[in-house]
């Protein structure tokens, strides 16, 4: 069970290791930004595998925590790739 | 340029109130397990945040009519008070107290004071982040 878990651990840091080249080489601003998001996914599976290996539930909020904060990232990455701001001051009045 | 934001509108709707629930448990969590102030004010001005990209300052300064930088000034005097409250007792600054009570919906239930000065660093912590986000963003 541990040695499998290892090798998950090793599989998903190699999938890291690819979203980073992504990350670098990237030749468009979106696929940098995909490319981030995946990175918090992978992030997400490796604090949930580390959690089972030292047998603590402590980092379950971690997950969350990461999910919420990638999630926003995105989003304000996306809104300012499409809109050039990122937050508006009034969404009605430059129709 | 007109656009429509549907999707993200829709999901934001659904997703704030998650992360508002998940702050609120974070900080009353905070005695026991990790959190505590800190993080629960931190992720509760992320989903403010995530209203004010969803939406826009003047939509969000009507659905939550909030002073930011009076939140901030309520939050440290509850903080201070919390800690001054000691010397009234003779003990010397920042002594904490706790014991239990009887609350209706709960039972009994243990009260330590470091609640109290936990309450005011989320005040001050969402009230900063919120205060920083306006002034570099609601400018127009």
């Amino acid at each position: 069970m541990n040695m499998f878990l290892w090798i998950a651990v090793g599989a998903i840091s190699v999938s890291l290791i690819g979203f980073l080249y992504r990350l670098m080489k990237g030749p468009s601003t979106p696929d940098r930004v995909i490319a981030l998001d995946s990175m918090g996914v992978g992030l997400i599976a490796l604090v949930g595998l580390f959690s089972i290996l030292f047998d603590s539930p402590f980092f379950l909020e971690v997950i969350l925590l990461l999910a919420i904060i990638a999630y926003i990232g995105t989003i304000a990455f996306s809104k300012f790739t499409e809109k050039g701001v990122i937050i508006e001051n009034d969404r009605d009045a430059n129709k | 340029m007109k656009s429509n934001d549907l999707i993200l509108q829709t999901t934001t709707r659904v997703t704030f109130f998650i992360i508002f629930l998940f702050s609120i448990h974070i900080f009353f969590a905070g005695h026991y397990t990790p959190g505590g102030g800190f993080v629960g004010g931190l992720l509760m001005a992320s989903a403010i945040v995530l209203l004010l990209l969803a939406y826009d300052f003047k939509t969000v300064k009507e659905v939550l009519p909030f002073n930011y930088l009076a939140m901030t000034a309520i939050g440290m005097i509850v903080a201070v008070l919390t800690a001054a409250g000691a010397i009234v007792f003779n003990v010397p600054f920042f002594t904490h107290w706790y014991d239990y009570f009887d609350i209706p919906l709960l039972g009994e239930t243990s009260i330590h004071t470091a609640l109290f000065f936990d309450i005011g660093v989320y005040l001050v912590v969402v009230g900063i982040t919120l205060t920083i986000i306006e002034m570099m963003g609601g400018d127009n």
